[in-house]
């Protein structure tokens, strides 16, 4: 692991717009536990997009799996002398198949639903912060309403009235973030909006509009970036979660949860391999998500910064 | 202090009467609520007398207040698989869920609070880390694999544990408890675990955090230079000034704790109000889902209310605080 380099200048004066990305990544690179969750991440999701090539068999091509094959043991062999890596499932799915397209829907609900409460929370924490007055007060009374119940009991209440489905999943998982994201933007904004860029730009006559996409937001980027990415395992493991309950996505569609589900019924029998290795999928990409966004928070924070 | 009191007592009624509009225009306006409320193998006499009795023959503003009016005297429905008001199944299961609860919070703190101390008077130590990283797996870990994991172990490979139930509880006042019985408690130590492993990272962290801050300080110090045993030090001046952040969490994690005990219960089969309200998804009980939504509700609230009393309390820069504005 190699140290960021500490004789950094003190940022200040004249610096280009693309400074702050290139600065970053530089100290990113340098930060060993950051380039390995990122290597990890990036592993992972390369696997789970790449699922239809590099997948053992279709999982969802009844003709490719057969019931005989139900349940096998991880390394054991089957009648049609086939060795399944990871076992197989009830139906006689290879698990590494299964968790491989399990992995596509776990991160594309994911990293979409996070997508879209970004936005939502940006744009209503940038203007509750810009604009003030009646907009900021009535946003963050509902933002604090919202936030006084657990996110895990709004997304099941939700999807109880909605049913299963994985856009609604989706929208589950937007309402429960969106509101964490405002309540971050805003708080980012409201100190960037009293510097002297701000009132600089403004007496340059700029509209409101500008000052808020071209200035204000700019410099909120980086508590964006990092409550951005840690959410991002917050929806994943959101998701699956709420698939484990049967309230998730739908049986055609299994995300990493819903395996895990299927594997519960045949625990207690000891035939763990149904649940245990999607759950370790799981597991591995939360952590290094989590690797990430909690690095991220050390390299921006401007406080630690020598 | 009294008027901020009044305050927080019109602030908290407020939340319930907006909860009560989101669920009302969830039930009555989003969804079709003869179909969501009535019995769909009701005859249609029984339907008829149903729809007069919620009032949904009248125009919206009098459902409403229909329905809070309802509320108000507990009839928040009758369940179509129970038979029975929805309300009386809830807090039935209250009990249960409630013990797991305590008892989850308990360990958390009594577990979390040495490691989390350990962890900031001794950053460096190859302990301390392993502290840290565990807490990080604790974050990370999903509830209900870890749970599953758990039963894995204990129940399936190592046979120390049951995995699903209650077991035998003692009757006390009329309310039952697990904890009292060794078979009971068996039954409550995984399910327990399993809840506490969130809150257990959470309290590693604040108290590391806080110790780690304390551990600086110039009372700290004066304390040390004056000859005071490093025990006593650690005891009197440090763990008593990083209490109010953790019990003030810990307090709140309460609704959290709650809210995850649906996962808990139904991966452990523990027959509390979370495993009633998933078991009400699956079979189509709306009225107890929606009975659930308001009975949790106006727990959070509570919880909230006592919360923000007890630190307006035991803080007094908060009452400062208030009385200047």
């Amino acid at each position: 692991m190699t140290e960021p380099s500490p004789e950094r200048p003190a940022s200040g004066a004249a610096v280009t717009a693309a400074a702050p990305a290139v600065d970053l990544w530089r100290r990113f690179r340098g930060d060993g536990v950051a380039v390995g969750g990122l290597l990890v991440f990036l592993v992972v999701a390369a696997a789970a997009l790449a699922a239809p090539w590099i997948a053992p068999q279709d999982p969802y091509d009844l003709t490719a799996i057969d019931l005989f094959d139900g349940r096998l043991a991880p390394g054991e062999e089957s009648l049609s002398g086939t060795v399944y890596l990871l076992g197989t499932d009830d139906q006689g799915r290879d698990m590494v198949s299964a968790i491989l397209y399990g992995l596509r829907i776990s991160l594309m609900v994911g990293v979409v639903g996070t997508l879209f409460a970004v936005a939502i929370g940006v744009l209503a924490g940038l203007t509750a912060a810009y604009l003030g007055r009646w907009w900021e007060t009535g946003l963050m009374r509902l933002v604090d309403f919202q936030l006084s119940f657990p996110a895990i009991m709004v997304a099941l209440i939700l999807l109880a009235i909605l049913g299963r489905g994985v856009d609604k999943v989706i929208l589950a998982i937007i309402l429960v973030h969106w509101a964490q994201y405002a309540r971050v933007i805003r708080g980012a904004a409201l100190v960037e909006r009293n510097k002297e860029y701000i009132e600089a730009a403004q007496n340059l006559g700029f509209s409101r509009l500008r000052i808020m996409l071209v200035h204000l937001l700019p410099n909120c980027l980086a508590p964006i970036l990092v409550v951005g990415t840690i959410r991002i395992a917050s929806a994943i493991s959101t998701e699956a979660t709420l698939s484990f309950l049967g309230v998730g996505v739908p049986i055609t569609e299994p995300s990493l949860g819903l395996l895990i589900a299927n594997g519960y019924d045949y625990l207690m029998s000891g035939q763990y391999w149904i649940s245990v290795f999607p759950g370790v999928a799981l597991l591995i990409l939360i952590v290094a998500i989590n690797l990430i966004g909690d690095r991220l928070r050390d390299i921006l924070n401007p406080r630690l910064r020598t | 202090m009294i008027l901020y009191i009044v305050r927080r007592l019109l602030q908290s009624g407020f939340i319930l009467l907006l909860t009560s509009l989101v669920v009302f225009f969830g039930v009555y306006a989003v969804g079709d609520p003869v179909e969501l409320l009535i019995d769909p193998e009701a005859t249609e006499a029984m339907r008829e007398a149903s729809m007069r009795r919620l009032g949904l023959d009248r125009p919206v503003w009098e459902q409403y207040l229909t329905f809070v009016s309802n509320a108000l005297q507990g009839d928040l429905g009758t369940s179509f698989v129970h038979g029975e008001p929805a309300i009386r199944i809830i807090v039935e299961r209250l009990p249960a869920t409630l013990e797991l609860v305590a008892l989850s919070m308990l360990i958390a703190i009594v577990i979390g609070l040495p490691l989390g101390l350990w962890a900031g008077l001794k950053p460096q130590a190859p302990s301390s880390r392993a502290i840290m990283a565990g807490s990080i797996l604790g974050f990370s870990l999903p509830n209900f694999w870890q749970g599953l994991m758990l039963i894995l172990l204990f129940a399936v490979m190592l046979g120390w544990l049951p995995a699903a139930g209650r077991g035998d509880t003692v009757m006390v006042g009329g309310i039952a408890f697990s904890f009292l019985t060794w078979d009971g408690l068996s039954h409550l130590i995984l399910p327990a675990l399993n809840l506490a492993l969130f809150s257990l990272s959470l309290v590693i962290r604040l108290a590391r955090a806080g110790t780690a801050e304390a551990r600086l300080q110039d009372y700290v110090k004066f304390a040390r230079a004056k000859g005071v045993r490093p025990h006593r030090v650690v005891g009197r001046h440090i763990l008593r000034n990083i209490l109010i952040p953790i019990v003030t969490m810990v307090g709140l994690e309460f609704g959290e704790l709650v809210a995850f005990s649906t996962i808990t219960e139904t991966v452990f089969a523990w027959p509390g109000m979370g495993k009633l309200l998933i078991d009400s998804i699956y079979n189509l009980d709306r009225p107890v889902v929606v009975a659930y939504l308001m009975f949790v509700t106006v727990l959070f609230v509570a919880v909230n209310l006592i919360v923000d009393l007890l630190y307006c309390v035991l803080d007094p820069r908060v009452r400062l605080e208030d009385s200047a504005q």
